[in-house]
Order: structure tokens, then sequence, then C-alpha cells
């Protein structure tokens, strides 16, 4: 078992507040991840429900229990640290048996443990290595099995791929989803990476200046990003933001004037649009496609980007920057003229509060 | 498995005492809280501090100000300044014989221009070491430890190593008899002896401060002199204008340190001179113990006001040290 | 060879010999001599017998005279090399002086007496250690009592020294609360106070205490260090707090963090505390001189003053117990100099 709900969770350092009102549910099995920028508390918030720091309001229950006030070693947990923490006196086999023996396992049952755990992880071959004499991505397997010996209710990993090379992260960002398949615990992942969060996590919870801003499954984030944070923040390269008036409002229908007075029309759906009214459209810089018609609104070219698979243009649109990822390669060159579609992309409309209003589902070609 | 080594048979009986201890160190930590523990692991030293080091610091003060030949205080009697007026009562200011406690003030004498002359010659001696020390010299660390040597080995084996070599059969004597000069008996003679006694503590000490320096010269970003040389800058310049300026704060410490432990010169000098002939290396340090403990008419009242005098001295001078090393700090942050 | 000089006298900018490389081979020489020389000179000495210790010149090798048992003389004779009218030497033994001649006999020919003027002879000496010198003191003096308490005292304090202080220090390092900075602030202020300004108070303190006149009130008012706590906190600080958390989350008791975590791997600090502790401990001498005042429980600092303080100084004896003294100090210096030095000019503390 291992459901974990954080009712209005708050903490603070001293007079910073880091954690604001914290509500977060998660399911026994379920496969968070924590994302949002630099500083915004994500450590923080996995620590605080780790018990190595204590909240300063709201309360935590691990299935069921309110554990508030139990200790770290108590909460039957297991972390694994963005530096790994290993133990650099002990090998690896003491690193693994260390918290083990700290809770008077027996020494069969702890030898048994260890070795299932190193069988699975496919660390066998330096049990009796210490720390210092291996490299990262082996160091990184460590720091999982101690966290896997213990049987632990729930898995906290902070950032665990960060100190790994671009392509161990990848294999091992898919070994971690095939462990966390095999043994079924509940995992809270904290990450920078957007790949990482969107093939892990069951479901992400974007975080900002120590408050939750959504949470739910990786393509609701991404199709229906609740603001204009998550919505920037979800998505690589991030969503283009263009200034739009509401021009007209009629039955099902709005019209949008954006980059210099180019119309679009959405569908409003639930939402309210008053003409006049000045919101904001995002569209994915995946979503735009180049157009022949000279009414489409025309975009100037400063850099473009060739990656071989795609071509990532930089360009200006009546005064605004705009970008673009394009399939294959594109004869383009800085200073082009180049124009878009914007009539058939997905559009998102937010209020100038930044929450989102309504979705465009759009024609996707 | 591997055989157990010998550090793992040392260690398992430690290991077991101290599996022990945690058990009710555990409870503590239930009880108290992680907090609580800071508070367990400090304990130790806080009270070994406050036994041995607070209260002596503060009661000193108390002890200053009662008479008697008493060690315990409920068997002394206040009597208020009266220790530190006799230490300063003289007839005549300027001759130290006219003072009540002209040992003291012979002692203050002696401290003095022990001092100034130990060390100035004792950092001038460790600044050419350092310098030395600093060039590319061929096995540079045995150099360094050869001047190292005597720092290391105790103060009554230095005063006794000394007091061989000044006797009247000594090597000092063999020496100058090698050139046809008459043996002298150095330790009786006072200008003699009193020269001797800032010899050999310069000897003792001396390596310490050349490694600092050393230390010091080591940490001059080569490129400087790189620079200079470029230039075509004359070596003795570049002494001038590069070395003595970037070292300067690191010698400023050095000389405050030296300072500080010159004030209180003891060890060494009791075992070669005793403080004699007569009073002539009679030190501060020396005239407090004999005051409190030593000579049948011991005043610990006296000794204790004596001490804090001397505790000003030595606090004015940490207090610079103190300063110059923040000073230091803070322009390696800039 | 030619290598080896060529590396030995290797000189600024490498031809010819600039007036600095002059001055260099002078004062490296001369510190050689005047660095070891005295304690060396002082090892030859502790090998003399009293008659050699009291000759002048003093040779520096330990000789004594020979001397021979001759047949129908009762004690032994003194040898010599006599030089003979015929300009041969002999070693004649000599039987009795008078005025200036010498009455010698050869041993191997003892009936007839040869005489000699005393100036045509010299003694025949030969190299010979006192070892007795060494052994004596330890038999029938209080020496080897010495030794142990000094002994005693430099490990226990040691042993005390790095576990207060490596506590002390894992708390102001590890740990956040508050009278933290007043903690710290103290034990700077503690680096203010030397000895010789606390001492008649302390030792008041001690005799309240009971500790007078034991090895436990030399050891006690040493153990608490700032330095100490220092060496060790600033190498504590370099441990990542994450390992420690990592050990929470492993079950691990604040005290097991400490002994399990913190303390293997604050080692190389420790090391460079425990050798300088023993340096220090073994050759404190103004506290124990003040402490101990009964004779069994002298460190050997203290029997050395007082035996060499004594009107009757009987240097033989001295001057071997002074190279008994010497020898842990040497023994760290020559194998663990390296990290005294480095210690030293890390944190500029003696
Ligand atoms: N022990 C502490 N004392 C005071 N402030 C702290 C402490 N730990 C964290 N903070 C502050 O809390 C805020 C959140 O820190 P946290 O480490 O949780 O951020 P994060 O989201 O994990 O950032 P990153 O992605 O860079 O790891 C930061 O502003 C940080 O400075
Ligand atoms: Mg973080």
């Amino acid at each position: 078992m291992g459901e974990i709900k954080l009712t209005d969770v708050k903490k603070s350092f001293g007079a910073l507040a880091v954690l604001k009102d914290i509500d977060l549910h998660i399911k026994d099995g379920e496969f968070v991840v924590f994302v949002g920028p630099s500083g915004c508390g994500k450590s923080t918030l996995l620590r605080t429900i780790a018990g190595l720091e204590k909240v300063t309001g709201g309360e935590i229950e691990i299935d069921g229990k309110r554990v508030n006030d139990v200790t770290a070693a108590d909460r039957g947990l297991a972390m694994v640290f963005q530096s790994y923490a290993l133990y650099p006196h002990m090998s690896v086999r003491q690193n693994l048996a260390f918290g083990l023996e700290n809770s008077n396992m027996p020494k069969a049952e702890i030898t048994e443990r260890i070795n299932e755990a190193a069988r699975m992880l496919e660390i066998e071959a330096y049990m009796d290595r210490r720390p210092g004499q291996l490299s990262g991505g082996q160091r990184q397997r460590v720091a999982i099995g101690r966290a896997i010996v213990r049987r632990p209710t729930a898995f906290l990993l902070d950032e665990p791929l960060s100190n790994l090379d671009a392509e161990l992260r990848v294999s091992t960002r898919a070994e971690l989803a095939a462990l966390h398949g095999r043994l079924g615990s509940t995992m809270i992942y904290v990450t920078h990476d957007q790949v990482e969060a969107m093939t892990l996590a069951h479901r992400i919870v974007v975080m900002r200046a120590g408050k939750i801003e959504q949470v739910g499954t990786p393509l609701e984030l991404y199709n229906e990003p609740a603001n204009r944070f998550v919505a920037g923040f979800i998505g690589a390269p991030h969503m283009n933001f263009l200034k739009a008036d509401v021009v007209e409002v009629s039955g099902e229908m709005a019209s949008l004037s954006v980059a210099g007075g180019y119309r679009v029309q959405v569908r409003l759906g639930h939402a309210q649009l008053t003409p006049g009214q000045k919101v904001t459209v995002g569209v994915r810089p995946q979503h735009l496609v180049v157009s022949n018609d000279p009414l489409s609104p025309s975009v100037k070219v400063r850099l473009v980007e060739a990656l071989g698979s795609e071509t990532v243009i930089h360009g200006d649109i009546a005064g605004e920057k705009l970008l673009a990822v394009l399939p294959g390669q594109q004869r383009l060159n800085a200073g082009d003229e180049v124009r878009f579609d914007l009539t058939t992309p997905p559009l998102h409309v937010f209020d100038d509060n930044g929450i989102r209003l309504l979705t465009h589902a759009g024609q996707v070609v | 498995m591997t055989t157990p080594s010998l550090s793992s048979l040392i260690m398992a009986p430690v290991n077991a005492v101290m599996r022990i201890i945690d058990a009710p160190l555990r409870r503590l930590q239930k009880a108290t809280g992680i907090g609580g523990m800071a508070a367990f692991f400090l304990a130790p030293n806080m009270l070994i501090f406050g036994i041995f080091v607070l209260l002596p610091l503060v009661i000193n003060f108390v002890y200053s100000m009662t008479g008697g030949t008493a060690f315990f205080l409920s068997e002394r009697d206040f009597i208020g300044g009266a220790q530190y007026s006799r230490l300063f009562e003289c007839q005549n200011y300027l001759d130290p014989m006219s003072c009540q406690e002209d040992a003291f003030w012979t002692a203050v004498g002696n401290t003095f221009w022990f001092v100034l002359i130990q060390v100035t010659l004792m950092i001038l001696t460790a600044l050419i070491t350092a310098l030395i020390l600093n060039r590319e010299l061929a096995a540079r660390s045995f150099w360094r430890a050869v001047f190292f040597f005597p720092v290391l080995l105790s103060p009554v084996v230095v005063g006794l190593i000394w007091k061989w070599i000044l006797q009247r059969q000594g090597l000092l004597n063999f020496g100058l008899y090698q050139f046809g000069m008459e043996p002298y008996t150095w330790l009786t003679d006072r200008t003699w002896t009193f020269a001797a006694t800032i010899g050999v503590s310069i000897w003792a000490h001396m390596g310490f401060y050349a490694l600092i320096i050393l230390a010091g010269l080591q940490a001059i970003p080569k490129d400087l002199y790189e620079a200079a040389e470029m230039d075509g800058t004359k070596p003795a310049r570049v002494f001038w204008r590069i070395t003595l300026p970037l070292l300067a704060p690191n010698l400023l410490v050095v000389v405050v340190l030296a300072l500080i432990k010159s004030v209180q010169v003891f060890d060494e000098i009791y075992v070669l001179t005793g403080g004699g002939p007569g009073t002539s290396t009679l030190f501060l340090t020396q005239y407090i113990y004999e005051t409190g403990f030593a000579s049948a008419l011991r005043n610990p009242g006296l000794a204790a006001a004596a001490s804090i005098l001397m505790g000003g001295v030595l606090v004015v001078l940490t207090l610079i040290q103190l300063g110059i090393g923040k000073r230091g700090e803070n322009k390696g942050k800039r | 060879m030619g290598k080896v000089a060529r590396f030995i006298l290797r000189r600024k900018g490498g031809q010819g010999w600039h007036w600095t490389d002059i001055v260099t081979w002078f004062w490296l020489v001369g510190g050689l001599i005047i660095m070891f020389g005295p304690a060396i000179w002082l090892a030859f000495s502790s090998f003399k017998t009293p008659a050699a210790l009291a000759e002048f010149p003093p040779s520096i090798l330990p000789y004594v005279t020979s001397q021979a048992t001759v047949e129908g003389y009762d004690k032994p004779l003194m040898l010599y090399d006599a030089k003979m009218p015929d300009g041969s030497t002999r070693v004649l033994a000599e039987v009795r002086r008078i005025g200036l001649v010498a009455q010698m006999v050869d041993p191997k020919a003892p009936g007839e007496i040869v005489k000699v003027n005393i100036n045509d002879r010299s003694p025949v000496r030969t190299m010979s250690f006192a070892t007795n010198n060494y052994t004596e003191p330890f038999v029938h003096f209080d020496f080897l009592r010495y030794l142990w308490n000094s002994v005693f005292v430099t490990v226990v304090a040691t042993l005390i020294t790095l576990v207060v202080n490596s506590m002390a220090a894992f708390a102001l390092s590890k740990y956040e609360f508050k009278g933290r900075s007043l903690a710290m602030l103290v034990i700077l202020a503690t680096l203010m106070v030397p000895l010789s300004v606390i001492m008649v108070p302390l030792y008041s303190i001690i005799s309240t205490l009971g500790l007078f006149n034991s090895l436990w009130g030399v050891i006690l008012p040493t153990v608490a260090t700032p330095t100490g706590v220092f060496i060790l906190r600033q190498y504590m600080l370099t441990i990542p707090d994450e390992l420690l958390d990592a050990a929470r989350m492993d079950k691990a008791s604040e005290w097991q963090i400490y002994w399990r975590i913190v303390l293997p791997l604050t080692a190389p600090a420790l090391a460079v505390l425990a050798i300088f502790s023993v340096v220090w401990r073994w050759n404190d001498f103004l506290w124990p001189l003040i402490v101990l005042s009964r004779r069994e429980l002298y460190t050997l600092q203290v029997g050395l003053s007082i035996y060499s303080g004594e009107l009757n100084v009987q240097w033989h004896f001295i001057l071997a117990m002074t190279v008994v003294t010497m020898i842990p100090v040497v023994l760290v210096f020559i194998f663990l100099q390296r990290f005294i030095t480095t210690g030293i000019a890390g944190t500029g503390l003696k």
C-alpha cells in the first residue's frame, strides 16, 4: 500500500514561505512526477513527504494515517537523492545493507533481499566496490537498489537522472518505467526534464512558487493546460503566445484579431467572451504549417536551426516573437518572409490573468 | 568473504560498545527530537570548556580581589583592588626597583625586551627561511622539514639541549676553544643568558612561522612573477613591489601570533635558566607561576591580578589578529 | 652521480652562481647544522660515561680509556700508547705516576717496569656506549613510571580530545539550532585564554574536584581544544547533508549517523588532530608541573625538569632520559611530518 494524501500542507523556512497550501492525493501504485521551475519547492515538497522537513501547517497522511509527527525513519518510505548520497566509505553491499541492519532484520533475509535487488538491477559484478570506484550510471543503480531493498511503501526520487549523460538518461528512464511496472509501488519523482515527466508519469504535478498549478495526466496537461504557465511549461519548445482582441461574438463562434489584425475564428464551447476583451492566443510551434495563402500572416525569419529531422524557425510576427517547428529540412534563411496558417492549428485562449478560457480544436492536417 | 583485518579486529569491540550506547540514545532522540541531539553532541565539549576555561576565567577576577594564601575561594577574604594597587605601587615610576612588587616590574621589563627582540629577529629569520624555501630547490620538503624539526621538540627537551650546549664543558666552549678562546660560563652572565633565551626560543619556534609565511608565499599567483619577468623587473624590485605587499596580510597575522606566544614565554626558558642568574630572565608567566604556587610566600590573589593584566594584553593582540584575519577574508571575497 | 649533483646544485637561471644561490646554500647548510646539530650532540653525549662527560675538550663520540687487568695487580690498569726512546710505540699499562714519570708495565710481560715521561704517553681510547645511562634511570629511579604516566596522559587525552571535539564539531556543522553562533563565539573566545592567564583559578577548580595530584587533573583541562573543533568542523562542512538525510531515511539514529557516517568520513582530519594532540600532550610541561606534586605521578617532562634542576645534576642520566623523551616526537617527525606541516599551513594553528 502506498497512498499519500496531502491536505493544506505549508512549509516555511523562517519568513520564507516555500510551500503554500498544497493539496494532493496520490493513489497507491501511481507514478507521480513533480515539475516546475528551479526553486519552486519541488525538493522541499518531496522532503516534507519523506519526513526530512517538518511541515509548518497542514496534514500528511500515508495509507490513511497521519504522519506529521512520524520521523523519516518510521514513515516506511525510501528516497533516491540527486547526488545519490551513497556512503563513500562503504562497499555497495554495505550501502544496501545499512538501512536493513538498522531495522534489525535477520542476516539471512538481508542477504536475500540484497541479492534479489542486485540481480534485478544487474549490479552483482561490483557489490564489493566502493561508490568512488563506480561510474555515474552504476552509482545511480546502486542508489535505486538501496531504495528497493527496503521494500518501501513509496519511492521518492529527486532528479535521479540529472547527473547522467544524455544517452544513459534515455536508457535508464526506460528501465525505471519497467521497474515501476514490476514493483507496482507508488513513486514520486521530481524532475526538470519534460520528456522524463511526459514518458514516466501517470500524473504530472506542475508547481510554481510553492503552489500547485495543475495536476493531470501528461496529455491532459499538454492538450488542456489550466493556464498560461502550464501551457508554457509543458511542451518543448514552449507554446507561442500572441496578443489578441475579441472582435465579434456570434452564437457558437468568436472572432479574434491576432498578429496585427489577422482574423481567426474559435469555437466558444462553455466559455464567455465579450467583444473588445483582451485575450492571449496560444499556439504550439509544432502545430504551425507553412501556408501559400497570401492572406495568411507573414513572419520574418530571424534564425533557422536545422536539426535534420526538423527545422526550428525563430521569427517575428507583427512585432511578437514566434517559434515554429517544421518537419524535415526546409529551404529557409534568416531574413526570409514566410507565411503560417493560423486557422487550422489548435488554439488556446487565455484571459488577461492567464487562465485558459477555451481550446479550439482546429483541424489537424 | 574477506578475512578480518587488524583494524576490524580492533574496531569490533568499539562497535559493539557503540551499538549498546545507541539504544538509550535512540530513546533520547525520540524524546527530544533531532534538535535535542545537537545539544547532546555539544554537551561534553561545552561542559569541559565551561568548567576548565570559562569558569576559571570568571573566578580569576574574584581571585584577584581576595587576599591570603588559601586556594579555596570560601577561605579567602575580599580585599577589593588591593592586589592591583600593590602591583602598581611604586615610589618612582621610572625605576622598577622602587616598586613594592619589584619582581613583577622586572618580569614586565624582561618580557617587554624579550618580546621586542625575539619577535623581530624571529620573523626576520623566518621570512628569510621562507623566501629561500620558496625558491626552486631540490628536495624542498626535506629542507622545509629541517627547519621545522625543533618545533616539535618539547620545551623541556629544548631547554636541556641548550643547557647542555651552553654549560662550561659544552659544545659552544669547545667551538671557541678550537679558535683558541677561553671557555666561559655563559649561563652565569646576565647579558649572555638573556641573549641565550632569545636565541633558544628563536631556534625552537622559527620553523613554525617560516612554514606559515611559506604558505603565504606559495599563495601568491605565479603569473604575477611571470608578468614581472616579462617586464624585465629586477629581482629586488619584484620583492619590494610584489612579494612583500602581497605577503603583508599574512605577515601581519604571523607577527601578532608570534607576539601572543612570545608574551607567554615560559617552559624552555624555565628549564634553561630557571629565571636566573638573579632575575635577569624572569618573565611574566614564571612570575605568575611562582607567585601563585611555588614560592613560600605564595599569593594567589596577586598572581591572579598579574595574570589578568597579562590576559588584557593578549586579548588586545588577539582582537588585532582577528581583525586582520577578517579584513583578509573580505579582500579574498571581493 | 653527475646527474644527482647537477640536480642538487641546480641554480637560478641555470648558469653561473648568482649571489642568491650562495646565500641559499649557506643558509640551508647552516640551518641543517644548527637545527639538527644540538639534538645530535645531545644524543651522542647521552652515551658517555660521567668521566667522559666531564672532559674538556669533549670528544664527539663516546670514548673511554681502555683498561686491562694485569697479573700481579689487583685493580685494572689504564692502557697507554707510550713512545719508546727508539721511536717505536708500545701499549703499556700504567702502574703509578711519580711526578713527570710514569711507571708502566707491558700487560703481556708484567715483570719489568718501564719508566716513561708522561708527555710521551697518550691514553688508549676505544669507543664504548654507556648504555646503563639508559637502563639505570628506569631500574633505579622512577623513570619507567614517568614514561608510563606520559604515555597514559598522551593516549587518554588524545582519545578524549578526538571524541569530545568531533561530537561538538558534528553539532556545530550539521545542525541548525538556536545558540549555535553563540557556541561558536564561546569556543573562539577561548582561543584567547591561554593557560598562563587562568592557572591560579584553574588550580583551585582542579583541587575542588579532587583532581590535584591526579593524572586526570592533567588530562581534563586540555581536552576541549578550540583548534580541534575548528579543524574538524571545517572538514565536516564538506560532507554533503544529503548523505545524512539518506542515513535518516535508512533508519539510522543521529548517534549512528555520527558514528557510522560522519566520523569515518572525517578520518583525515581526525588523523591530523590526533597527531597534533599527541605532540601537545607529550610535550606539556607547565600544567603537569602545577598539578603533579608527588614524584610517582610525574610525567617525563616534569621528572626531567625536576631532576635537571637539582643541585647535583647527574647529567649522564638526564641526557639519556632527554633522548627517550625525544623519541616519540622524532618518530612523529620522521613519519608524519608532512601531515603536520600541511595541517599547519592549512589552518595556521599550532
Ligand atoms: N533549508 C533551507 N533553508 C532556507 N531556505 C531553503 C531551504 N531549503 C530550500 N530553501 C528554499 O526553498 C525554495 C525551494 O527550494 P527547493 O530546493 O525545494 O527547490 P526545487 O524546486 O527543488 O529547485 P531545483 O529544481 O533547483 O532543485 C528555494 O527558494 C530555496 O532557496
Ligand atoms: Mg531540487
